[in-house]
C-alpha cells in the first residue's frame, strides 16, 4: 500500500506521510494481505479423486479455491485459513484435512 | 442585507442547517434538541431543502449513518443532547479518527443519574477527548453564527475533523431572542461546496475507510489526528475573520469582557457568561475591577492565549457546569489551571461546580463568587479550591 505521493507504507513511515485515518487507496488490497499463516489445519487437494463438481469453491469464505475454465485449481495457501468447510462439502473424498506442519 | 428575526436557539440552528442545505441529515430526537430535526423535517417535507433525511432507531445509528454518508462524500449534519450524545460515544471516535468533518448541534443537557432534562455540560464534556472540535455558544446569535463557521472549520483541508456546536438546553435552545441572520445565498457562498479529496463514491479512485490499524501504525495516525486539531485553532481564527467581514460580528478563540484591567475574573462556558456580564456591569459601577473570560473553542484548547489573557489577574474562579468526579475539580478547571502553570506568577485559581441539572444561576450567585475572590486576594489564602456554588448546605 502506498500514500498519495507514492511512498510505500511500511513500519518506517512517519506520521506526516501516513494516510489520513488509515485510508487505503486502491481496490482489491485484501489479496496482498496474506492470512494463510493463521492456519492450524490444512486442506489437501487430491486431483485424482476430484470430479470437478465445484461444490467446494463457492463455500470457501476466503476465495482460496481458484477456478479457471470451470476447473478448480490447487488451494491458495496464502489466504486459506484452514476452516475445513471444503473438506466437509466434498462428496468424493477429494479433499483431505490434515494438521498443518510448519 | 441581513435579516432580523425572533428565534429560539433550536430554530436558529435549524435555519442555519436549512440555509446550508446539507446532503444528508440522520437524527434521532432527544430533549432538548428534538426541535432541530423536527424543524428540519418540515423543510424537507416542504421541499425547501433537498437533503436526505434519515430517520434512525438510535443515536448510535444516527452517528453511524453520519459516518457512512460523510465518508461517501456527502456533507452531513446531526443534532443531539445528553444520553443521545452518550449513546454516540463509540462512533464519535470513529468519525474523528476517520477524519470525517460532520457537524453536530449539541444542545447541552445533564447526563442521566438521576434522570434530568435540563442544562449542564456533562454530555459534551464527556465527549471532550473524542477528537471532535467543540465550540460553545452564549446565546442564540452565537449558536447560529458558530454553526455556520463550524462547518467551514471542520471541512478545511488542514483540519478534516468533526465539530460539535454547543448551547445550553432550554436556556438558549428554547428561549426566543432577536437575532440577525445572513441571507441564504451569502451563507451558501461562505460555506461553499463540500469537496473532500478522498471519498467513497469517487469511481475513479478506489478507497477503503476505517481499516484495522496495527501496533505499527496506530500511534502515527493519532499523532496526525492531533496535528489536525492543532491546525483547527488557526483555521477557526481565519474563518472568524471571514465571517466578520460579511456580518460585522467578531469571534475569537474566546471572548473577554472587561478583563484587561481586572483584579478578579471568572472563566465561564455558554449562557451563564451573559448572566456574569450583567453582574460585572453592576460591580464595575460599584468600582470593582472584575472581568470575564468566556470559552468559545474548548477543543482545541487555546492554552497559551488563555494564559496570556488571564496572567495579570490576582484571583480567578473557573466555573464548571459539569462534574468530573475527580474529587479535585471540574474539567474546565483542570485545563485552565494547567494553562496557567507556565506563567511566571500564578494567579490564585479556584473552581466552582455550578448549575448542574439546570439549577438557575442568578447575578447574585455570580456576585458572591467575586466576593469570594476578593476575600482570597485580601487574605492571601486560597483555601479549598474545589467548591460548589449554590448548593444547599
Amino acid at each position: 500500500m502506498k500514500n498519495k505521493a507514492g511512498t510505500m507504507i511500511t513500519t518506517n513511515i512517519s506520521w506526516h506521510d501516513i494516510t489520513p485515518g488509515g485510508m487505503v487507496y486502491g481496490g482489491g488490497t485484501a489479496a496482498s494481505f496474506k492470512t494463510g499463516d493463521w492456519r492450524t489445519m490444512k486442506p489437501v487437494f487430491k486431483a485424482d479423486a476430484c470430479t470437478q463438481c465445484l461444490l467446494c469453491a463457492p463455500v470457501c469464505p476466503d476465495s482460496a479455491i481458484p477456478v479457471t475454465d470451470s476447473k478448480r485449481l490447487e488451494f491458495d495457501y496464502d489466504h486459506c485459513k484452514g476452516c475445513g468447510i471444503c473438506f466437509k462439502v466434498c462428496p468424493f473424498g477429494a479433499i483431505d484435512f490434515v494438521k498443518e506442519e510448519k | 442585507m441581513s435579516i432580523r428575526d425572533r428565534l429560539s436557539g433550536n430554530e436558529a440552528i435549524a435555519i442555519a442547517m436549512k440555509q446550508i442545505n446539507p446532503d444528508v441529515l440522520p437524527a434521532f430526537p432527544i430533549t432538548p434538541s428534538t426541535e432541530i430535526p423536527q424543524y428540519f423535517s418540515q423543510y424537507v417535507a416542504n421541499g425547501e431543502v433537498d437533503t436526505e433525511f434519515v430517520t434512525v432507531e438510535s443515536e448510535h445509528s444516527a452517528m453511524s449513518a453520519c459516518i457512512g454518508s460523510e465518508a461517501a462524500g456527502a456533507r452531513t449534519f446531526t443534532a443531539t443532547s445528553s444520553a443521545g450524545l452518550a449513546l454516540m460515544f463509540e462512533m464519535l471516535y470513529v468519525a474523528a479518527s476517520s477524519r470525517l468533518p460532520i457537524t453536530l448541534a449539541c444542545v447541552n443537557r445533564a447526563l442521566t443519574g438521576p434522570i434530568n432534562i435540563n442544562a449542564d455540560h456533562s454530555d459534551s464534556m464527556g465527549a471532550r477527548d473524542s477528537g471532535w472540535i467543540q465550540i460553545y455558544s452564549e446565546n442564540n446569535q452565537e449558536a447560529y453564527d458558530n454553526f455556520i463557521q463550524a462547518v467551514k472549520i471542520a471541512e478545511h483541508k488542514d483540519v478534516m475533523l468533526p465539530a460539535m456546536v454547543c448551547q445550553d438546553g432550554f436556556i438558549t435552545s428554547h428561549a426566543v431572542e432577536n437575532i440577525e441572520l445572513i441571507e441564504d445565498a451569502a451563507v451558501k457562498t461562505f460555506v461553499g461546496d463540500y469537496s473532500p479529496e478522498d471519498y467513497l463514491l469517487n469511481e475513479k479512485d478506489k478507497l477503503a475507510v476505517g481499516p484495522y490499524d496495527t501496533v505499527s501504525f496506530y500511534l502515527e495516525h493519532k499523532r496526525q489526528q492531533a496535528e489536525a486539531m492543532i491546525n483547527a485553532k488557526r483555521v477557526a481564527l481565519e474563518v472568524a475573520a471571514e465571517y466578520e467581514a460579511i456580518t460585522g460580528r467578531k469571534y475569537g478563540l474566546f471572548e473577554t469582557y472587561k478583563l484587561e484591567d481586572a483584579d478578579t475574573a471568572l472563566v465561564i462556558i455558554n449562557s451563564t457568561a451573559g448572566t456574569a456580564k450583567d453582574a460585572i456591569d453592576a460591580l464595575r459601577n460599584a468600582g470593582k475591577k472584575v472581568g470575564l473570560l468566556k470559552i468559545r473553542l474548548f477543543r482545541p484548547f487555546p492554552k497559551d492565549e488563555i494564559a496570556e489573557a488571564l496572567k495579570h489577574v490576582k484571583a480567578i474562579a473557573v466555573m464548571d457546569r459539569a462534574e468530573s468526579f475527580s474529587a479535585a475539580g471540574g474539567p474546565l478547571f483542570a485545563e485552565v489551571r494547567s494553562a496557567m502553570y507556565d506563567c511566571a506568577e500564578h494567579p490564585a485559581i479556584v473552581n466552582y461546580i455550578y448549575g448542574l441539572g439546570g439549577r438557575d444561576v442568578r447575578t447574585t450567585d455570580i456576585e458572591s463568587v467575586y466576593t469570594d475572590l476578593d476575600t482570597i486576594v485580601e487574605s492571601g489564602n486560597i483555601g479549598e479550591t474545589y467548591r460548589y456554588l449554590g448548593v444547599r448546605e
